[in-house]
């Protein structure tokens, strides 16, 4: 189909949780390609395991075996520093919580992954001022989180995820907490990011009208992995 | 029952914290404790003396003396049963820093008008003999490992030279309170170098001390004595023996009332970091109290769940405060004990550091305990989860 | 880059109450530390004053202070002819006989007896003092039983007034003038005519000589020379160095007492300070693993709460300095254990107790801070970010 290499290559993963003397398998022999440009969501019970692979992707977890490649490198090898750095410059987050900072500014928290590299303060405002006009939120930008509602609070960590255009979005439950005018409006601009920008977005999520806006579904139970095909299952 | 299970597992549910908590409070027990055994072990000197003894000096101040002559008439007045007489010598042993108290006293009258202090009958005999003798009480030659017949030099400061004593005698108290870190010699050795030499101290005393019949009358006794010498070349100023140390003491009151005052500050900053955690745990805990009111109980039920947790804490640091002083306290008497004899902690600072303590767990529950009440059911089920 | 510094100071506002509290006991345990050690200055500062590098003062070999010394007429004769002693304007040198005595006076607050210190002085004690000035009345007569009070005698003993009279040595003795002798310990002293005062208190001999080096780096000669006159039972000391010496066991009194007090204190503190911040953590658990998953490193973490623990330090002990600089407003008046005299001194704030205060308030955060800031950098990242 294609002959570029995919941007996320997942091979032969396994990860399992130790409790005492049991260990508990979690994931068992994933093998996973993932295009650029995909949008794809990860969907399955509570505890299959989605939201395991979704950090080991993001490089917040380490498996057992296996190897990930993310943009053709091999995250697996990387130290804890220079995966840190790797992050920074290669993952975008996309929380259920928003997970801002409460202290700061909604412009100072958009601005948090872009102190991690070297740009003056001139070049990161204009970074940050361009996120913030995708996601709409320009007028905004001096409000605290605990001043903005929940769907503006999941627009400025969705500004904050792109603004040092990463490699790849990892979202997880997105809209889980938000209401059904404000999840609309979330998966809309992050349809809009994929189609438009060509951002690669991989998510976890529960809600069937959030997978429907993704390309391919993929099925997580008790730890392996299902190929479903597009739309078949809804 | 219930009750106190609920608060110790309360009050345990942040191991950390509550620990942390009650080491800060134990610290301020411990310290509190110390401060104040060690302003009454400044006052132990009055402590141990007595009622019915009263010291006769030269009104004009300390350094100045009275002529040997005066004991007779002394002796003559209505009420006194016993004289003794004596210096104040200020002897240096070796370097300043060994500094104790140093006299020279009339031996016989001396001893027989100090009963607390025991001398063993031979030692007693021993030193008689010896114009040059000395004895010391048991904590100054424990702390300069002194045996019977060792010779003690003393470098004079108000009388020039280097003094040699032979000692014969180790005294120990009768009672606790009694000062066992005195040297005493002969007054009549003192009394020979001067004339001697020709000094005008010669046959001249620093104080006397008088035994009265009838403690009672001491204060009419030490005011016909100052009448008899009033208007002569040397004025008496004659106290009970406790006034006197007294009067000493006053004279660093400065000190002493700074020190007291600390002790109250340690317990104002114990009181912030008792606060402190209340308000955390309160903070944390705000939805659980609207849950508590749903279920029906009122705000004075609350209320005593979060002071009662609060003195929990709290009397257990007092508690282990409390418990340790006793070590502490015998790590500062080997530091200090020389300077003060009666270095032990007394009930009356125990009660402080009770009711302190209690004090500060219901001061730290004020805050939380009012926001825990007044809060609105509603507010509170929206701050879980 | 790290983690904005904002982010530290933020978060202490956003929790005020716990902020204050936790600064307050830390402010306390500076105000105590800054209190002691601004006593100790004082006391210094008000003893080495007392004293000039240039005067000599000579008193009886063994004894401590002049009040124990004895120097006879012959002995102070022979220290008159010394010649290093410098020569005063009408051409006689400036020496000094003086006599030393302490007397007890009640106290005008409570009535309480304190020892004050009487000083016979000669014709040119005055002028081998110039830090004592006469501020009201004038000089006593010689051969008059008239005497001057120094200015914390005047305000706090009864009788010491001007106009007033004390009795002593069988004599009244009028107050014809009050001196000023700033800081130092002349002016807890009253001044009189020392072959008066002699007379009165039946005295053979002079307490002290003091004299003014004509050069005063001839000190050690004039030292070893009084020093091994057979004649002479005396020892000579520069007279800053004698006054420093009388506050010796003081000054050791107040640094032990003070330093431990301190220590102690500080450990309450630490302990408030180490409770505010490992609460910090444990309701940050959220955001610290946001920022672990955005990519900031543990030292940024680690460093992040670090300043804010130190933030609390600051303000804990610009709070604490703040207070304890009211204190120069009191004076302090005790007995000095070695001299057993009255002795006024009183609270000085100097830049190095400033400076002093602001570290240790700063270490003090800094120890109650490390622990809670080494668990915030070492958290699961996917641990904490499930807790938010």
């Amino acid at each position: 189909m294609e002959d570029k290499t995919p941007i996320v290559e997942i091979e032969h993963v396994n990860k399992s949780y130790r409790r005492g003397t049991h260990t508990i398998p979690v994931l068992v022999d994933i093998n996973l390609d993932i295009a650029e440009g995909e949008f794809v969501a990860l969907m399955g019970p509570s505890g299959s395991g989605k939201s395991t692979l979704l950090n080991l992707i993001a490089a917040l977890d380490h498996l057992d075996s296996g190897v990930i490649k993310v943009g053709g490198v091999d995250i697996t090898i990387l130290s804890e520093t220079e995966l840190a750095a790797w992050r920074a410059v290669n993952v975008g987050f996309i929380f259920q919580f928003y997970n801002l900072i409460p202290v700061l500014t909604a412009f100072e928290n958009v601005e948090l992954p872009l102190l991690l590299t070297g740009l003056s303060r001139r070049e990161r405002r204009t970074h940050v001022e361009l996120a913030l006009q995708v996601v709409n939120l320009a007028s905004r930008m001096d409000h605290y989180p605990g001043q903005l509602s929940g769907g503006e609070q999941q627009r400025v960590a969705i500004a904050r995820a792109i603004v040092t255009d990463p490699t790849i979005l990892v979202a997880d439950e997105p809209t889980g907490d938000l209401d059904r005018v404000a999840a609309e409006e979330i998966l809309g601009l992050m349809d809009r990011l994929n189609r438009e920008s060509g951002k690669t977005i991989i998510m976890v999520t529960h809600d069937p009208r959030a997978a429907k806006k993704a390309h391919t579904i993929r099925y997580l139970e008790k730890g392996i992995l299902n190929n479903v095909h597009p739309q078949a299952a809804l | 029952m219930y009750i106190l299970k609920l608060l110790f597992r309360n009050a345990f549910r942040h191991k950390l914290r509550t620990a942390l908590t009650i080491l800060g409070v134990t610290v301020a027990i411990l310290s509190f404790g110390l401060l104040r055994t060690f302003i009454d072990a400044w006052y132990s000197g009055a402590e141990a003396s007595s009622a019915s003894r009263l010291v006769t000096r030269n009104a004009t101040s300390i350094i100045f003396t009275l002529p040997l002559a005066y004991k007779d008439k002394i002796r003559q007045i209505d009420g006194v049963k016993q004289i003794s007489w004596g210096d104040w010598f200020g002897g240096i042993y070796i370097e300043e820093k060994n500094f104790f108290a140093n006299y020279a006293v009339d031996a016989k009258s001396y001893i027989e008008l100090y009963s607390e202090y025991v001398l063993p009958q031979a030692q007693k005999e021993a030193f008689f003999r010896d114009r040059r003798g000395c004895f010391v009480g048991r904590k100054l030659a424990e702390r300069f490992h002194w045996k019977i017949g060792d010779i003690i030099t003393l470098k004079g400061t108000i009388f020039p030279g280097n003094w040699a004593f032979v000692l014969r005698g180790i005294y120990y108290g009768k009672n606790e309170v009694a000062d066992e870190t005195v040297f005493f010699f002969h007054w009549d050795y003192l009394n020979e170098a001067l004339k001697k030499r020709g000094s005008i101290f010669a046959d001249q005393v620093g104080f006397y001390m008088i035994g009265v019949k009838d403690p009672n009358r001491a204060a009419e006794v030490a005011q016909a004595i100052d009448r008899t010498f009033k208007n002569s070349l040397a004025e008496t100023l004659t106290e009970t023996e406790k006034a006197f140390v007294l009067s000493f003491i006053s004279m660093s009151d400065a000190i002493i009332v700074a020190i007291q005052l600390v002790s109250f500050v340690v317990i104002i900053i114990i009181m912030a970091v008792a606060a402190n955690t209340m308000a955390m745990t309160a903070r944390e805990r705000i939805g659980e109290y609207a849950i508590f009111k749903t279920l029906g109980y009122r705000g004075w039920r609350i209320a005593g769940m979060i002071v009662g947790e609060s003195l929990f804490i709290t009397m257990i640091g007092c508690l282990l405060g409390i418990a340790l002083t006793p070590f502490a306290t015998a790590e500062f008497r080997q530091l200090l004990g020389a300077y003060f004899p009666g270095f032990a902690v007394k009930m009356e600072t125990v009660y402080m550091a009770l009711g302190a303590a209690v004090l500060v767990g219901l001061c730290a529950a004020i805050i939380p305990t009012w926001r825990a009440v007044t809060i609105r059911i509603a507010d509170g089920l929206r701050r879980i989860g | 880059m790290g983690i904005p510094i904002s982010y530290s100071f933020r978060n202490l506002w956003t929790r005020r109450l716990t902020t204050v509290l936790t600064a307050l006991g830390m402010a306390l345990v500076v105000f105590v530390f800054a209190a002691i050690l601004m006593l100790a200055e004082g006391l210094r500062k008000t003893l080495v004053e007392t004293g000039s590098y240039d005067n000599v003062i000579v008193i009886r070999k063994g004894s401590n202070s002049e009040v124990q010394s004895g120097v006879s007429r012959y002995q102070a004769s022979i220290i008159e002819t010394e010649p290093e002693a410098a020569i005063g304007a009408d051409g006689r040198p400036l020496v000094a006989k003086e006599l030393v005595v302490l007397i007890t006076l009640p106290k005008r607050a409570t009535n309480s007896p304190s020892n004050v210190v009487i000083r016979g002085m000669g014709t040119s004690s005055l002028t081998l003092r110039p830090q004592v000035k006469l501020i009201a009345g004038r000089m006593p007569k010689a051969g008059s039983s008239e005497i001057v009070a120094g200015r914390s005698i005047a305000e706090r003993f009864k009788g010491g007034g001007i106009g007033e009279t004390l009795r002593f040595g069988m004599r009244d003795w009028r107050v014809v003038g009050i001196f000023d002798a700033g800081n130092t310990g002349f002016s807890s002293e009253i001044w009189g005519d020392a072959d008066q005062l002699l007379q009165a208190f039946r005295r053979p001999a002079y307490s002290s000589v003091i004299f003014k080096l004509r050069d005063p780096s001839e000190f050690e000669t004039v030292k070893k020379r009084i020093e091994n006159d057979p004649r002479l039972t005396l020892e000579a000391k520069r007279e800053n160095q004698y006054y420093l010496d009388q506050s010796r066991m003081m000054a050791k009194f107040l640094r032990i007492l003070g330093m431990s007090l301190t220590i102690i204190f500080s450990l309450g503190a630490i302990i408030g300070a180490m409770i505010t911040m490992y609460s910090a953590v444990a309701t940050r658990t959220g955001e610290i693993g946001t920022m672990r998953a955005l990519g900031f490193k543990k030292i940024s973490i680690l460093g992040a709460f670090i300043m804010e623990a130190l933030f609390l330090g600051l303000i804990g002990g610009c709070v604490g300095l703040f207070l304890a600089s009211f204190l120069q407003l009191l004076t302090i008046s005790t007995m000095n254990f070695q001299t057993f005299s009255e002795l006024a001194f009183s609270f000085t704030l100097t830049s190095d107790i400033v400076w002093k205060g602001l570290g240790f308030s700063l270490v003090m955060g800094f120890i109650g801070g490390a622990l809670p800031a080494v668990r915030a950098s070492r958290m699961n990242i996917v641990e904490s970010l499930r807790t938010v």
